[in-house]
């Protein structure tokens, strides 16, 4: 495992009386693709913008190789940024967006005596374009340097943006919804592109997004963020198979969310049933979140059946059926090859492996029940709330 | 489909025909003959004399762009940075300064220059400030000069000063227009590629805010060059303007409407081409302005 690079620790981000960023503890490691994933208003945003230098933590530091950068400002970090619309430069061409930062000089750190003495150094008109025209060649823009960067499409100008961004050779770089404003197909390519660039040059990501899709395909290191806090951080195997609390488990991939009792080690109750398990550690007859993910459930006749339940929903989705079952009035989602009619009487069973058990938090019983797919629907289906409460979530990130 | 939308185009038309294209059309005729009297009346006959007759008022050509030129630039000096400040702040500020910047605008033109006779005169405002805190005092002992009052009015400088006041709302809006609406992400990537603060500004703010620049250049420009009023409340027949020759030729003594004609017509000219000129200089910024 390679040595820590940035150390967030204890942040705290307030605005007025708006906590964004509720006491952060967080290591990033050199050269790892980390993630941070999250719904909007998360924090994932303004953690970034911390590492950047953009914001300054109303309390806790910011450590970079263990030195403290909390007043650094942006333009002296060796951090780089990809920000989300590409804030590219409307007044250049595209060689010049990417050759913006080389021409502000480069930070050589010189050894005078005892102290550190940095000093910007002009690099040479020759260095600027062989270093500008390497990088266009890896983001695959070659031939394209003369043109305005407002006659690009978006991923042309996606690709600017990281070019301008990596062409510091930064330590760190730093993405902010990179691919939000690209087609579905174009950002699997980017995806991919972007893990290639990593690796290839050796550098610490860190990606901000929302979509989990993108998180498990790209990182090293997930970081679930939600209300300020960082709920879960591991490897996407880790946050998939294992989710620390019932929103990590939501957020991330489908999950049926019960209500379930510990009896013994190894042994679940849900709906008055045991069932066996592999986890254990609980205290004896304790209240948990067990979550079953919709694939690991198989739809067996209504008498080898565990559980009994009647299908209310079917969807076709190619590989396989989306099949809503309601048992004892909680509708779970199973994902399945086999096709069961709507009303049809079913059973299933789950192996051991197929159940994962959590301790209660502050989410549980909010998410895991498939009446709707999201708890949008169902606010906006709902005259009484108001819908004030997600304005301006956006606006901040 | 495409007729019936140029329908709409018709009063525009009819109304720039009537009152732009005959007048200019008028004023060519006019610049390009002279009036003969002969026994039966007056007559008109064409000729180039209006013209080839200009060289007498070079002086007041270059006194008009010089003093337009010195007014726009120190238009420019204090707008800028006003503008700046104000798209920086917060929208508090914004409306006060915005509020401030408009106000006079609400007065009558001719009311404010004649405030400004008030404060410059010999024993105007300022000349008796200055006698109460002892300027004048002390400047006659420093220099062993024995002045009763210091000249502002009737002096090239007063002109100047009038069509600062007057015209700097038309620099400070266009700049700050651009300014305010700028992309603020444009500033944070700069800082991110390692540019301070000047080189933010020298980088980044100021070629984009080249448009409004250009834009507001050409409304202080056009106006301070043909102003008459200003001029000669101000200035006091010495530094004579353009709009005073022009107008002394249509309404005072030296009547002569060909000649006043011929006069306006060699400054369009010329604005047109300083216009042409400061465009090409802002090529590729789309969306300069010409008035």
């Amino acid at each position: 495992m390679s040595k820590e690079l940035i150390r967030l620790s204890d942040c705290v981000m307030t605005y007025d009386d708006d906590v964004v960023l509720d006491h952060i503890d967080l290591t990033i490691r050199d050269k790892e693709f980390l993630t941070l994933l999250g719904p909007s208003g998360c924090g994932k945003t303004t953690t970034l913008r911390i590492i950047g230098g953009f914001l300054t933590p109303t309390s806790g530091d910011v450590l970079f190789d263990g030195k403290r950068i909390n007043d650094v400002p942006p333009h002296k970090r060796l951090v780089n940024t990809v920000f989300q619309r590409y804030a590219l430069f409307p007044h250049l061409n595209v060689f010049e967006n990417v050759a913006f930062g080389l021409r502000m000089g480069q930070t050589v750190i010189e050894q005078e005596g005892d102290a550190e003495v940095r000093r910007k150094v002009k690099i040479p008109e020759g260095e600027i374009r062989s270093r500008v025209m390497e990088m266009l060649e890896i983001v695959n823009l070659k031939g394209f340097e003369r043109r305005p960067v407002t006659a690009l499409s978006g991923g042309q100008q996606q690709r600017v943006a990281i070019a301008r961004a990596l062409v510091n050779r930064p330590k760190v770089l730093l993405l902010d919804e990179p691919l939000g404003a690209l087609d579905m197909r174009l950002r699997k390519d980017m995806q991919q592109e972007l893990k290639r660039i990593q690796q290839e040059m050796e550098i610490t990501f860190i990606y901000v997004t929302h979509d989990q899709e993108e998180a498990l395909a790209m990182s090293d290191t997930v970081v679930v963020m939600d209300g300020g806090r960082i709920q879960q951080v591991g490897t996407p195997e880790d946050i998939y198979n294992e989710p620390k609390n019932a929103f990590v488990a939501d957020f991330i991939g489908e999950s049926n969310i019960i209500d379930g009792v510990m009896r013994a080690d190894g042994v679940v109750e849900i709906f008055n049933r045991k069932f066996q398990c592999l986890d254990k550690g609980f205290e004896k007859d304790e209240p948990v979140d067990v979550v079953i993910r919709p694939e690991d459930v198989d739809i067996v006749s209504e008498a080898e059946g565990q559980l009994k339940g009647t299908v209310t929903a079917v969807t076709f989705k190619g590989v396989h059926y989306d099949t809503i079952v309601d048992f004892y009035g909680f509708k779970w989602l199973i994902q399945t090859t086999d096709f069961c009619p709507e009303g049809s009487r079913i059973g299933i069973k789950i192996d051991p492996d197929g159940f994962h058990v959590m301790k209660k938090s502050q989410y549980s019983g909010m998410f895991g029940d498939y009446s709707s797919y999201s708890e949008e629907y169902d606010e906006i289906n709902d005259p009484t709330l108001l819908d004030e409460e997600e304005e301006g979530a956006d606006d901040e990130e | 489909m495409k007729n019936k939308r140029s329908l709409f185009a018709v009063p525009y038309v009819v109304w720039m025909a009537l009152f732009v294209v005959i007048p200019i059309v008028i004023m060519l005729v006019y610049s390009l003959t002279v009036a003969v009297t002969t026994d039966g009346g007056e007559s008109i006959r064409f000729s180039f004399e209006n013209f080839t007759g200009m060289g007498a008022y070079v002086s007041v050509f270059a006194r008009s762009f010089w003093l337009a030129i010195i007014a726009t630039l120190v238009c420019l000096l204090i707008g800028y940075p006003v503008s700046y400040l104000m798209a920086r702040e917060g929208a508090g500020f914004q409306r006060v300064a915005m509020a401030l910047i408009m106000l006079p605008m609400w007065m009558n033109f001719l009311l404010r220059t004649y405030s400004w006779m008030s404060i410059l005169e010999n024993n105007g405002l300022l000349n008796q400030l200055f006698q109460k805190l002892g300027i004048i005092a002390l400047y006659n002992n420093l220099t062993g000069q024995n002045i009763e009052y210091f000249q502002m009015i009737r002096t090239p400088g007063a002109v100047v000063l009038g069509m600062v006041y007057n015209y700097l709302p038309f620099m400070i809006l266009p700049i700050y227009s651009v300014l305010s609406k700028m992309d603020q992400s444009l500033i944070e990537a700069a800082q991110d590629l390692g540019a301070g603060t000047a080189d933010v500004f020298r980088r980044v703010t100021l070629p984009l805010s080249l448009p409004g620049v250009l834009s507001g250049v050409t409304m202080v420009f056009v106006p301070s060059v043909s102003t008459f009023a200003i001029s000669r409340l101000l200035g006091g027949g010495t530094s004579m303007m353009l709009g005073d020759l022009i107008e002394s030729q249509f309404l005072g003594g030296a009547y002569n409407p060909h000649l006043g004609a011929a006069i306006s017509m060699v400054m369009m000219v010329i604005v047109v081409v300083c216009m042409l000129v400061m465009n090409h200089f802002g090529e590729g910024e789309e969306q300069a302005v010409m008035l």
